[in-house]
């Protein structure tokens, strides 16, 4: 199995055939709640780690979502524009964007699970 | 200030809702998922906690006299056991408070107050208490409210009380009704745009009108939360203190001038309301349907199709009842027709939309 990497903003990353899948984290899609919209960018678009790429709405808020990692947006789940209420059935299934890794470096200075555990167990 | 916690609290805790602070009090923003408390006022029933609005009395022989300098409207229309909508008003036409004034008699009236105006109001009655042989208490702490809301909500009810609800007409309420154990007082009002009641009784006995009416609704009725009760009260067109009024925002510009007296002049903000009514009013409430993609919320600035900004949105939601975008925007535009197009600022973009007529449940 591939290893899950994770952000303080709550989202997780995974390395599959040399792209890295992003997705939002279930405690975060638990927080917000039933989710109505979600704003993706373009493919081809250069992201920064931290930089936001998008937003996740639900029906109270909409929240930015951060690159856990520096490199190119190379697909984006088109299945959420019609059916965002995916990422509340399964939110590590239903990724958001997959993007290329530039430096796994910044693969690094994120958490595994059990850290992340630790970490939303504090919040 | 210390965080209040509603007779309910335990209940919340118990059925795990996700809990919040909302003027001063934890209150539960919702249990299971905001959209299916929605759909289940709208469809079935829901119960609200809303123990945390405020309730305070005015009794004496010119209780009369002094609501009337106080509140907007003409208290003196209605009966006994009726209820009234209008609002406290600033000389200069701003809105201390939205409120509903529930007659018991001619010198025993309940003011029904949001939560976070509470001690605001009271500390404005006070001012023009003294004035009149009248006494205003604050039982805000002493008095725990329910409101059940829905198709079905009469008929949970209906099997707990030994009284005729049919007998109850909208904004009518009945006092000392046998209810769970204890005395409550039922009005037909809510805050959904659904047929419903709200509940009162005292603090301590809230909890077991609550377990009456959970366990006589069974799976027609499910616990609502602040997060539903926002979104339906959005889309019956009603508005919030703090985005469609406020104290710089006159009702006359939210479309709420019925609620203001028209034969008065006695009532504090009578002269700018008058100069308002007479020079006419700048800024309109107005609908919208997004008809690109996004959300309009709170906030937000609106644009003209010159690209001038003209306004603010006051609420915006992906409805769940439509399931499109819809937003309340108060804007300064001499031509208001449905189907005319604005735009709105949505983070660093524009999004296309429509005006459309704000009663968003008569389009269903």
């Amino acid at each position: 199995m591939n290893k899950v990497y994770y952000t303080k903003e709550h989202e997780w990353i995974k390395l599959q055939d040399g792209k890295g899948y992003v997705g939002l984290t279930d405690f975060a899609q638990d927080q917000l709640g039933d989710i109505v919209y979600v704003e993706l960018p373009e493919v081809g678009t250069e992201l920064e780690v931290g930089e936001a790429f998008g937003v996740v709405e639900s029906v109270k808020s909409a929240s930015d979502i951060f690159a856990p990692v520096s490199g190119e947006v190379v697909a984006v789940n088109e299945e959420l524009e019609d059916s965002p209420e995916l990422i509340n059935d399964d939110a590590m299934e239903n990724w958001l964007i997959q993007m290329s890794v530039e430096d796994e470096d910044d693969l690094e200075n994120l958490m595994d699970e059990e850290e992340y555990n630790d970490f939303i167990g504090e919040e | 200030m210390s965080i209040k916690r509603t007779p309910l609290y335990d209940r919340h805790i118990q059925a795990g809702a996700r809990m919040t602070e909302y003027a001063g009090w934890q209150m539960p923003i919702m249990y299971t998922s905001l959209t299916d408390e929605h759909h289940a006022v709208r469809n079935k029933a829901g119960l609200f906690d809303v123990s945390h609005m405020g309730e305070i009395f005015i009794q004496g022989p010119q209780a009369e006299e002094y609501i009337n300098r106080i509140f907007s409207n003409d208290v003196a229309d209605i009966q006994d056991g009726a209820i009234i909508y209008g609002f406290l008003l600033y000389p200069d036409g701003g809105v201390v408070d939205d409120l509903l004034v529930y007659k018991v008699s001619d010198d025993y009236f309940i003011f029904v107050v949001n939560a976070a105006n509470t001690d605001k109001d009271y500390e404005w009655m006070m001012k023009y208490a003294g004035e009149y042989d009248v006494i205003v208490d604050n039982n805000s702490d002493a008095i725990g409210q329910v409101a059940i809301q829905g198709p079905m909500a009469e008929k949970i009810l209906q099997a707990l009380v030994p009284i005729d609800l049919t007998g109850i007409k909208p904004f009518h309420f009945v006092d000392d009704i046998p209810l769970a154990n204890t005395r409550a007082l039922i009005s037909r009002t809510g805050y959904t745009g659904e047929d419903g009641f709200e509940i009162y009784t005292p603090a301590e006995d809230i909890q077991k009108v609550w377990d009456a009416l959970i366990e006589e609704g069974g799976e027609n009725l499910q616990p609502a939360g602040l997060g539903c009760r926002d979104t339906l009260r959005f889309e019956a067109s009603m508005p919030l203190y703090g985005n469609e009024i406020g104290e710089e925002v006159s009702p006359l510009k939210a479309g709420l001038g019925y609620f203001i007296s028209k034969t008065r002049d006695n009532y504090i903000g009578a002269q700018a309301v008058k100069e308002m009514r007479n020079q006419g009013i700048e800024q309109h409430l107005i609908g919208l349907e997004i008809i690109g993609k996004g959300i309009a919320r709170t906030g937000y600035p609106v644009y003209d199709e010159d690209e001038n900004e003209i306004g603010v949105i006051t609420t915006g939601y992906m409805s769940p009842t439509l399931g499109k975008a819809i937003a309340n925007a108060r804007v300064s535009l001499s031509e208001r027709s449905p189907g005319q197009k604005v735009s709105i600022g949505v983070r660093n973009k524009r999004i296309p939309a429509m005006i459309v007529d704000r009663n968003y449940l008569k389009n269903k």
